[in-house]
């Protein structure tokens, strides 16, 4: 559905991104993150054919969307990152002309707004004028009219900010229940949304993709994938040298709590130490004060992957 | 064609949709029914050859308020869409840019129209309670009304350009506002100088707004400006689009 082949954008000055070159396939969502002027935006700028880039290739459905772009952007339904709206039209007013403009039939359009208004739950509102609306529904508004011509592509560049949690659930439950038909590529900052919901992931930083893969598979491959919490409250002199020696572990790191001192053992990802802390706790008669075992998050990865440099 | 129309219906409604179209509209209103009145009272006083349509039409009273609207019209066209960022949403629709440019001047021209479309209520009135002629032909009367639109059109023209190249409405305003008071006062300096030799005076007489409203008023009606004020548009027009475009070019 998406191709971009070593895609590069250059501002006067400065490289937004550069050489990058991923794939979308029909039906995936995937998730495209990376921290704040990365080049995510820039990058779904370019996808939705607003911007132009400096060298590579962008097809979309097939389009290229520089030399093909009215032919492409029928394909896709795009959220802009500000969600930019008429804020002197009333919410049917202004989806029933952006339906028109997209290309609906003229018959159509009422159920197709309809439809949109309920998926969105906006039909309170639906007379409302854009203004008035708090940031949410405004958010909403700009979902709706991204999905209101039935995209086969959808481009959400931080869909879920400023909603509040239900909303976001919504949001959330509303895209999966899409993504049967359609292609979705979401950048969020919301890492447990794209856990949940991605297909796939793409971490960028600084203007180069720097991971790409299923959540799951990214968090096995972490080099931190795991990390094991043991407390103990009078701890004997060589616990640092048994704990390190446990299978599995790569490092150990200690540190003074109120109650005693804290060791945090970074595990591979299947490796899961705690039995055995628990054996050798009772042969050596270790006051164990705590012991928890915590699996690494896609947050982890995220700094890891985006910290520095 | 559908996608156009979409675009114009829009653009004419967003003139509605805030209260400046009330605005303008109600001073305008006031300003030409007060030109109108002033042209009547004068041929009242002092009577004279000219008609009515001539007397309405070619004074400062008329000019005055005329320049100023143009900057009023056009100035949110583009300026507006760059600072709430709705271009993006419009530009990423699938929609052509020369339909979103002529969707806009449109938009405003037909706005410009409804403006005037009040004061041929004015002519016919007058021709009801005096029982004599606005005009002495009618193609004099209908002459005043193509020049205003031909000359509104350029003026539009220029409007939507300076709007296309800023976020800020008043920027765009003030650029409009010198862009036709220049090319205005250029068609005055005939009068203004006591003109250096007939040559130059030709010259300025091709893009004279007000002397071209002096002879279509009395309805002789010249190829000439026709020509000046539609190739001018479409000049314009063509630059706007370029412009609008320009956010496309390749770095």
């Amino acid at each position: 559905m998406i191709q971009v082949e070593h895609l590069t954008k250059r501002y006067a000055g400065f490289t937004a991104i550069q050489d990058l070159s991923f794939e979308v396939s029909k039906g995936e969502i995937v998730g495209f993150l990376g921290p704040n002027g990365a080049g995510k935006s820039t990058t779904m700028r370019i996808l939705s054919g607003y911007m132009p880039y400096t060298s590579g290739r962008v097809s979309i459905a097939g389009f290229d969307i520089f030399e093909q772009s009215v032919e492409a952007r029928r394909h896709i339904g795009y959220l802009p990152e500000s969600t930019p709206l008429y804020h002197d039209m009333r919410v049917h007013e202004y989806l029933r002309y952006r339906a028109a403009l997209k290309g609906v039939d003229g018959p159509k359009i009422t159920e197709r707004v309809g439809d949109v208004l309920e998926m969105c739950s906006l039909r309170e509102k639906e007379r409302a004028i854009i203004g008035t609306l708090s940031k949410g529904q405004k958010q909403r508004v700009g979902l709706a009219d991204a999905l209101v011509h039935d995209p086969d592509l959808l481009i959400l560049d931080e869909p879920t900010i400023g909603l509040d949690p239900n909303q976001i659930r919504q949001v959330r439950e509303l895209i999966k229940n899409l993504a049967h038909r359609r292609t979705v590529l979401i950048s969020t900052h919301i890492l447990p949304e794209v856990e949940i919901m991605c297909s796939r992931v793409i971490v960028i930083h600084k203007g180069k993709i720097r991971a790409s893969d299923t959540a799951e598979n990214l968090l096995r491959n972490h080099r931190a994938a795991g990390v094991v919490r043991v407390e103990l409250s009078q701890p004997p002199s060589d616990v640092l040298s048994i704990l390190s020696a446990l299978a599995g572990v790569k490092d150990v790191s200690e540190e003074k709590t109120e109650s005693g001192t804290r060791y945090h053992l970074r595990t591979d990802a299947e490796a899961n130490p705690s039995e055995d802390v628990l054996r050798i706790a009772r042969e050596k008669n270790w006051h164990l004060t705590e012991l928890s075992r915590r699996k690494p998050s896609l947050e982890d990865v995220f700094v890891d992957l985006t910290h520095g440099d | 064609m559908r996608v156009f129309l979409t675009l114009l219906g829009r653009e004419v409604k967003s003139f509605f949709y805030s209260p400046i179209a009330y605005v303008v509209i109600f001073f305008f209103l006031i300003a030409s029914g007060f030109n109108f009145y002033s042209g009547v009272s004068f041929l009242n006083q002092s009577p004279s050859e000219v008609t009515v349509v001539e007397a309405a039409f070619n004074t400062v009273l008329f000019w005055f308020p005329f320049v100023l609207i143009f900057p009023l019209i056009t100035m949110r066209t583009y300026a507006d869409e760059f600072r709430m960022g709705t271009i993006e949403t419009l530009t990423t629709a699938p929609v052509q840019d020369w339909q979103v440019v002529l969707s806009k001047f449109l938009g405003s021209l037909l706005f410009y129209v409804l403006l005037w479309a009040p004061s041929y209520l004015y002519f016919t009135a007058f021709t009801q309670i005096t029982g004599k002629q606005a005009a002495l032909a009618a193609g004099a009367f209908g002459g005043s009304y193509l020049l205003l639109f031909l000359i509104g059109s350029f003026y539009i023209s220029l409007g939507c350009l300076a709007s296309a190249l800023t976020s800020e409405q008043i920027n765009a305003a003030v650029m409009t506002f010198v862009a036709i008071f220049g090319s205005f006062v250029t068609g005055l300096l005939g009068f203004i100088f006591n003109s250096p030799s007939q040559a130059v005076r030709d010259l300025i007489s091709y893009f004279s707004a007000v002397e071209h409203m002096s002879d279509f008023s009395r309805g002789l009606i010249d190829s000439r400006p026709i020509v000046w004020y539609v190739s001018m548009t479409i000049l314009v027009l063509f630059i706007n689009l370029q412009v609008f475009q320009y956010r496309k070019w390749k770095a």
